[in-house]
């Protein structure tokens, strides 16, 4: 188990390594330098400048060096706003993300477990099929666009909730359902899915000859297994809700991580871009790890060992 | 018992053959999976939708009376009407003929991004499989960190610093979407190359090239089908994704994710701007959502519950 772990953060310290490569050589390729806005500054000050900030030494100094702040979690200053780092946007947006992602992640898993299990137990009736329904409709709409419909629907015309900003439960309410809707539809297809599979094995009906009530064979005995798929989700889902924040802090004015990213991204902020993809990927990198040693634990017939080989 | 004479007798034709004859006629693979695919009501509409939506992007724009280019600031943000049947925006272009030059863009980005998958996928997934080995164990290492690598943030970076336009959209998605193609083909390249019928042609001194496209490719053309049905929603999401960021194809072009990402600001005033290009996103992901899901249960038969 130590050595598998041990073999996953090698391979995922490898590819933080081509991430932050990447990342930097885009960056550096990319049009215009930090200072080039509207206004022409003086050579002088741009000298200057770049010598504070040592933009004027080689490439590969920069690189080097940028190599090793990261390593060190520093991910240098933001160019747009003086003063400021990217570290401080890190740590004042990302427990407001962190706050919404989890409350999505929470809702899609309770209501996409709970719509799977009731679409499996009421196998093609009408149950079945309004489950069907939401799932198709779920998938089918963007994250983005359900944020504006129930912006739309539920804070302008009918005035139930606060429209934009941050401040109590209320406003967490719209805005993380827009994140959750995708994720609940595939969590509720996985768990339906593996659910009647689960409820047509054998063991399943041996607990019902044992005389175990429908509660207790549905819960104890089925659902514990047909969740196993639903974890294999969890890494794709968190980088879903993740990318799904970007637009829906946007769009309800929320002050998150994801709103500080679209931001630097509007205004060609590259120091900020850069640190928040590398922080992005840090966590995405570790949410999939944690979820595939979780799946080893919980599934005792994945040896973690010899699970090297995927499909 | 009745006396019947002999001679009205006669022996039945004993035709060792006949018992060997099928009397129906065999069905392919992909002639049974039309049927099945026809009697799955869901993906039949998906089917319609995207076939409807396909003659609308290219007949639509041929027939209006309107430009979608051209701007009226005379008629600004008119809502519905008999004279612009989904309203005009913030320039006074007509919403209707926006949103089919829109199809045209957003449907071509989806269906390049899944044929270039396509290609590089097949081209890496197979040779992978195919030669085992020290060259699958690097090709997959490879795949594999790839794979790690969040996607959309890629796309975001190389948007960031590639000059905007169609071209640059599609080759951003591509560069991460190949990677689930190529696992896939390898998955069933592993599979195949163990059946008896590529021995057996292997044995005929069949090259490898033969082997594979001949005979295990189009084996493997099920899956592979359905994850280019499939990878065309996820384009046209990424696409209206990108432009919500501002990174979508440059103005005057029109895409859905643009249209949107342009109407979600004037929301409380002018609704229709964002609904009918974000209900078409919609509309279309839904289509190739279900056509995909029914593609793979008429393809695959173990998996029809």
């Amino acid at each position: 188990m130590l050595k598998y772990i041990g073999r996953r953060l090698v391979y995922m310290i490898i590819t933080l390594f081509v991430i932050v490569t990447v990342t930097f050589f885009l960056m550096q390729a990319a049009p215009g330098g930090p200072f080039s806005g509207e206004k022409k500054l003086p050579p002088e000050i741009e000298a200057n400048l770049n010598a504070h900030y040592g933009l004027d030494k080689p490439l590969f100094v920069q690189y080097v060096s940028y190599l090793k702040s990261v390593a060190m979690w520093d991910f240098g200053p933001s160019f747009k706003y003086k003063g400021q780092s990217v570290n401080d946007l890190i740590s004042s947006g990302f427990p407001v993300s962190f706050t919404l992602g989890a409350e999505a992640i929470l809702l899609a898993l309770a209501l996409g477990v709970l719509f799977g299990v009731i679409a499996a137990l009421y196998h093609n009736k009408w149950q079945d099929y309004t489950v069907a329904i939401l799932t198709i409709f779920g998938i089918s709409v963007p994250s983005f666009i359900m944020a504006a419909v129930l912006q739309y629907v539920f804070s302008m015309k009918l005035g139930l909730f606060p429209v934009a900003g941050w401040d109590s439960w209320a406003y967490t309410f719209l805005p993380s359902i827009a994140l959750a809707s995708m994720p609940m539809a595939f969590i509720a297809r996985l768990s339906r899915s593996s659910m009647i599979e689960v409820l047509n094995s054998d063991y399943i009906r041996t607990a019902k000859a044992k005389g175990l009530s429908r509660p207790a064979v549905t819960v104890r005995h089925a659902i514990r297994n047909a969740l196993l798929p639903v974890v294999t989700y969890m890494g794709p889902m968190a980088a879903q809700v993740l990318t799904g924040s970007f637009i829906i802090e946007t769009i309800f004015g929320i002050p998150g991580l994801g709103a500080h990213f679209v931001n630097s991204i509007t205004n060609r902020d590259y120091t900020v871009i850069m640190g928040v993809t590398v922080f992005f990927s840090v966590i995405l990198l570790l949410c999939v790890l944690i979820v595939d040693v979780l799946y080893g634990i919980i599934d005792p017939r994945i040896k973690l060992s010899k699970a090297k080989k995927g499909a | 018992m009745q006396n019947i004479p002999k001679n009205m007798f006669e022996p039945a034709a004993a035709n060792a053959g006949d018992a060997e004859k099928i009397s129906k006629k065999s069905l392919s693979l992909w002639k049974d999976a039309m049927l099945r695919f026809r009697s799955n009501k869901l993906a039949m509409v998906g089917l319609i939708i995207i076939v409807l939506i396909i003659l609308m992007a290219i007949f639509a724009p041929m027939f209006s009376r309107y430009d979608y280019s051209t701007t009226n600031l005379l008629n600004a943000d008119k809502p519905p009407s008999k004279d612009h049947w989904f309203g005009t925006d913030d320039l006074g272009r007509d919403i209707f003929v926006r949103t089919w030059v829109g199809a045209r863009i957003s449907i071509f980005i989806g269906v390049a991004a899944a044929v270039l998958d396509l290609l590089i996928g097949v081209i890496w997934g197979s040779i992978s499989g195919f030669r085992g080995g020290r060259t699958d164990e690097i090709m997959m290492r490879i795949a594999d960190i790839l794979w790690a690598v969040p996607s959309l943030l890629m796309v975001i970076l190389l948007m960031v610093v590639l000059p905007k336009g169609l071209f640059t959209i599609i080759i951003a998605m591509t560069i991460t979407g190949w990677i689930n193609m190529a696992r896939i083909v390898r998955g069933q390249v592993l599979q195949l190359k163990n059946q008896e019928y590529v021995l057996a042609s292997q044995t005929l001194g069949a090259k490898t090239s033969r082997l594979l496209f001949k005979h295990i490719v189009p084996n493997a053309m099920g899956s592979i089908l359905v994850t280019m049905t499939l990878t065309v929603p996820t384009a046209i999401f990424t696409e209206a994704f990108l432009s919500y960021l501002g990174l979508g194809v440059p103005a005057p072009l029109a895409s859905w994710g643009t249209m949107a990402s342009d109407g979600l600001p004037a929301l409380t005033y002018y609704p229709w701007r964002l609904f009918f290009p974000a209900g078409f996103i919609c509309i279309t992901m839904f289509g190739f959502n279900v056509v995909g899901d029914g593609l793979r249960d008429a393809l695959d038969p173990k998996l029809r519950k």
